[in-house]
């Protein structure tokens, strides 16, 4: 029987409920506003009185209203068609809602129920599986999407039977499986899973030991983000958080990518719907649309369903690991979800932690991170959750709890810095500040060495090194004046604007910049660090100025030339003579 | 709001605050409005069969005794197509004298549009102002605050726009303003003979502080009516959304929440992003565009207030005194309209996004020019004609007096190129310069 209570206590959009039977902590309530149903979960319970958070507003609401719990946490429904998908926080599917403004209590299926899809058994009567081992196949656009033995099943099962080859849409019972105590169990294309459980049903998650190409010069070449790593990037609004995730999202080496719009901008995600069905995945040759999911909860949207959003993706994404593809998602921004747990914590009253965020936050962060990774499934194939969040530091300063927070839970670290937005150095990444941890990987450096070349790493921090001088030079002159430095510390400057202008830099509006592949990334490293390691000599200043700024002009020419076209070596060439 | 046949009428109060009274009654509804000794007030806690109510108009004079009369409801306002033209306060009563409005009567602050039934802005808002059409233009269905320090006469410009853009209704929300600048507005807007498509909602300093609340969502409930309703493009003026800020925290402090940075309430980001991301493009034509006014401290943006603002909104339009030309000036540095690439070269003349990188670029190195002189460096000639250029540029584009087409715009920049550089120093594509360039 279901446990039942009452609206004892209302306070914006948390809700004390007197129960009358069980209730657990995350359980799924409805409360029953004059009929319409409205979806709630428990985050406190206190002998008798259980407080929730409600996913809607809670206008209306009065004491003594009745609520009903569900026995059950909230659940994300998976199954084929959760690709090219728009959800809001909670998986109901926003292109199947009717109305113009979202209405309160309208829940919609996140699956299509009606579609057929082309269905291949992979296993055969009799075969012992447990949860997770593949069972059927479908096509779901180019990919191979595997049906399950459902998550939660606990035990060895035996495969009594499975449907033939055929057409079948998502509810059609494709196998029959008994359990160890000989009960039959049937099995459809979906299952459930409670979203705020980490998936488990892996061999092991061992270190990542590959980097994942996002086509972004400053992150594979300076900043590698392993496959099945975690990163994240903050910064101060106006740097360029959304146009450099959309350019991983556009870009990342992944089967499978999940952007969660977690209280962002609603136009940014027009954006994505406007574009993604235009744009071709360049590794595929695929719609972008057809490997994307979108979950959408955007800053207006209720505030409870922020968390749920983040926690949505995730589980989104562990269950298309669990198939053995690479998934990359993204989450735009960290730092709404942070604010959205402060929120329901001052209203609960908790004594707070700094900044007024709950004092577990940090936990919190470090858990979710910690779902990401390279696992090897119990069939021995691999499949990796690459995780990249942004962080919306207040005020741009990074010493505040989500951004300490992130920062000990994430691996790399991409900083945003104000001055380089300011003067158009876009990606406007820190190269000194942001680092990846993954170039520190006996694993890493060996895959960088026989992937790229040998010695690579050594290569990406020579590279970092002419940057540091670059610096520490462009100080002496800020401070001695033009002439008042000797020449070195002119040429060590431009060696770094170098760097700066060909390598960090990148034009992510520009069809040819925008996607730079690993190979031409080495390809033009190399030709930057020859021109760095040579000794130049100058009459004054202005001529060293002069003829950096050239050369800094051809090779960003070349940058905007197709990789190898006679166009590119023209520059090549002029750059080579300039240099003889 | 009518009276009901039999209402329960309370009168022991159990607390007062500045802001808010609490007492024992039942059967309350979540954010219903009441009436507390002739005040509205609006239930904002319920715990048990206490009841806390927000009290717009400030505590001042009320007794323990005072009469409670619950009304059942949120605040609403009465649509229809006699809200243009009128003025009201902020509880959408009329302040011009003329008649009460017969229409619909609507929630305020109602549900968001479904993110995946907008559409993507892509119509221009031309201003006639250079720093804004040329360096941060305008699209219908965006979001864009000048942030400005209180000197400065962001509504006077503010008016400017609204009177100059081709909208079919500007609907000015005015929180805390100066009797002064409510009379300007209403004033411009009179003698712009535009009286018939705009619709004010005011709260002068003169008014309640908590009052400030309700301004934003009568003027968007308003703007929904004629978005949705009647298919049209509507301009929201917000003035100032500082002030409403601080009315929050005066609240929430009230309520005895724990502040977050500044004082300010943790929830403010969700609170003012459930103004902001009104704005919208609907599918059906019509559309929500919000300017609103963030009055700075000394300049500063890392303030909670600009801070949470420039990550909801679309970019910011900033204001500064340029002491070059002595006139205010739109900062081409620190403004930004994210949107600007949607209509730029599309809508516009297709040199115009090539025009305003360089135009800027070489502002910026009159700076360094500037920077350079200040320092006691000898300058090149070219730091010399970037100087001059700069004064002519923050004149004839920069400055907020400039009131002419993009079309005039591109012209005067090309016009100023071709007097203080050669084509190669502009960097802008050679086959734009073989079209426009100016002998």
């Amino acid at each position: 029987m279901k446990t039942k209570g009452t609206v004892t206590g209302i306070v914006s959009n948390l809700v004390t409920v007197e129960v009358d039977g069980p209730v657990a902590e995350n359980e799924i309530c409805y409360i029953d506003l004059q009929g319409v149903k409205m979806m709630a979960e428990v985050i406190k319970v206190n002998g008798k009185n259980a407080s929730v958070q409600v996913f809607e507003s809670t206008r209306g609401l009065r004491c003594g209203d009745a609520v009903e719990f569900e026995g059950r946490m909230l659940e994300a429904t998976l199954g084929p068609g959760l690709l090219s998908s728009v959800y809001d926080g909670l998986q109901n599917n926003l292109a199947t809602m009717e109305e113009v403004f979202l209405q309160r209590g309208e829940y919609t299926d996140p699956l299509d129920h009606s579609k057929l899809w082309d269905f291949t058994p992979i296993a055969k009567p009799g075969d012992k599986v447990i949860a997770a081992d593949w069972l059927a196949e479908v096509k779901e656009g180019w990919l191979p999407h595997k049906i399950m033995v459902p998550f939660s099943f606990k035990g060895e099962f035996t495969v009594k039977s499975i449907k033939e080859a055929g057409q079948y849409n998502i509810d059609t019972e494709i196998a029959v499986l008994v359990n160890e105590e000989g009960e039959e169990v049937p099995v459809t294309m979906t299952q459930k899973w409670p979203v705020k459980v980490a998936v488990r049903n892996y061999r092991e998650k061992p270190r990542p030991d590959r980097i994942m190409e996002t086509g972004v010069r400053v992150i594979d070449t300076l900043n590698p983000i392993a496959e099945g790593g975690t990163g994240f990037i903050p910064g101060p609004f106006g740097c360029g958080k959304t146009v450099l995730q959309h350019a991983i999202a556009k870009q990342g080496d992944a089967d499978v990518i999940v952007m969660a719009a977690c209280g962002e901008r609603a136009n940014e995600v027009v954006e994505i719907f406007t574009e993604f069905p235009e744009l071709i995945d360049p590794h595929t040759g695929r719609h972008l649309m057809e490997r994307t999911t979108i979950i959408c909860n955007t800053s207006n949207m209720p505030v409870a369903a922020r968390e749920a959003s983040v926690y949505t993706a995730m589980t989104i994404c562990e269950y298309y690991r669990a198939m053995g593809l690479k998934c990359l998602l993204l989450a735009d921004s960290t730092s709404r979800w942070a604010q959205a747990l402060r929120e329901m914590s001052n209203r609960m009253e908790e004594l707070p932690g700094a900044d007024a965020f709950p004092v577990d936050l940090s936990a919190i962060i470090s858990n979710f991170y910690a779902r990401a990774g390279m696992v090897i499934l119990n069939n021995g194939e691999r499949g990796a959750i690459t995780f990249i969040g942004t962080v919306s530091p207040a005020g741009g300063n990074l010493k505040e709890p989500v951004t300490e927070s992130t920062k000990k839970a994430a691996r790399c670290f991409y900083a945003l810095e104000q001055n380089r937005a300011d003067q158009k150095r876009y990606p406007a990444v820190g190269p000194l500040e942001s680092y990846s941890k993954y170039l520190e990987y006996p694993e890493i450096i060996d895959y960088l060495d026989n992937t790229i070349e040998k010695g690579w790493v050594e290569k990406v921090m020579k590279a970092k090194n002419i940057i540091r001088r670059g610096k520490e030079s462009a100080e002496q002159i800020n401070i001695l004046g033009d002439d008042g430095v000797p020449m070195s510390y002119h040429i060590s400057f431009w060696k770094s604007e170098l760097v700066d202008f060909v390598i960090l830099q990148q034009d992510a509006f520009d069809s040819i910049d925008a996607l730079c592949p690993l190979e031409r990334q080495q390809y033009m490293l190399d030709l930057v660090l020859g021109i760095c390691e040579k000794d130049f000599d100058f009459e004054d200043f202005e001529a060293c100025r002069n003829f950096f700024k050239n050369l800094i002009n051809e090779l960003r020419q070349m940058n905007y030339s197709p990789y190898k076209s006679e166009q590119f070596y023209a520059y090549n060439e002029s750059v080579n003579k300039m240099i003889a | 709001m009518a009276n009901k046949a039999y209402q329960k009428i309370y009168t022991k109060l159990d607390g007062i605050t500045k802001a808010t009274v609490s007492l024992r009654a039942k059967g309350v509804s979540n954010d219903e409005l009441a009436v507390v000794g002739g005040k509205l007030a609006q239930v904002v806690r319920t715990k048990g069969d206490v009841v806390t109510l927000q009290v717009f108009s400030g505590t001042e004079g009320i007794p323990t005794n005072a009469e409670v009369i619950f009304l059942g409801e949120p605040p609403t306002l009465k649509v229809s197509g006699q809200l243009a033209g009128r003025f009201f306060d902020a509880y959408g009563h009329p302040i011009d004298g003329g008649p009460e409005i017969e229409g619909e009567e609507r929630q305020i602050g109602g549900p968001s549009v479904n993110p995946y039934k907008r559409r993507q802005p892509s119509e221009l808002i031309p201003t006639g102002i250079a720093g804004i059409d040329l360096n941060n233009t305008l699209v219908s269905g965006q979001k864009i605050p000048f942030f400005a320090d209180p000197d400065q006469p962001y509504n006077q410009v503010m008016a400017d726009v609204a009177l100059r853009a081709d909208v079919d209704k500007i609907i000015l929300g005015g929180m805390g303003l100066t009797n002064d600048d409510y009379l300007m507005f209403r004033h411009s807007f009179e003698s712009a003979g535009a009286l018939e498509k705009i619709i004010s909602f005011v709260n002068t300093t003169e008014n309640p502080p908590v009052e400030r609340l309700l301004v934003p969502d009568m003027a968007l409930t308003a703007a929904e009516y004629f978005a949705v309703e009647k298919n049209e493009k509507v301009l929201v003026l917000l003035t100032d959304m500082t002030l409403y800020a601080d009315a929050l925290s005066i609240v929430s402090n009230r309520m005895d929440q724990i502040p977050s940075k500044d004082s300010m309430p943790g929830s403010l980001y969700s609170d003012l992003a459930k103004i902001y991301e009104k704005a919208v493009q609907l599918p059906t034509g019509g559309s929500i565009t919000i300017i609103a006014v963030t009055t700075l401290n000394d300049g500063d943006i890392t303030h909670a207030i600009p801070d949470n603002t420039g990550y909801i909104t679309e970019g910011q339009l900033f204001l500064r005194a340029d002491s070059d030309t002595g006139k205010v000036i739109i900062d081409p540095f620190r403004s930004l309209s994210r949107l600007k690439q949607l209509v730029q070269g599309k809508k516009t003349r297709e040199d115009h996004s090539q025009v305003m990188n360089a135009s800027v670029r070489l502002y910026a190195d009159a700076q360094n020019a500037k920077t350079k002189l200040e320092n006691g460096f000898d300058l090149s000639d070219y730091d010399h004609r970037c100087l001059d250029y700069a004064k002519d540029y923050a004149r004839d584009l920069l400055a907020i007096d400039v009131n002419i087409t993009i079309t005039e715009m591109l012209d005067r920049a090309w016009k100023l190129f071709g007097k203080y550089f050669t084509p190669a120093e502009t960097g802008i594509k050679q086959a734009l310069i073989d079209k426009y360039w100016v002998k």
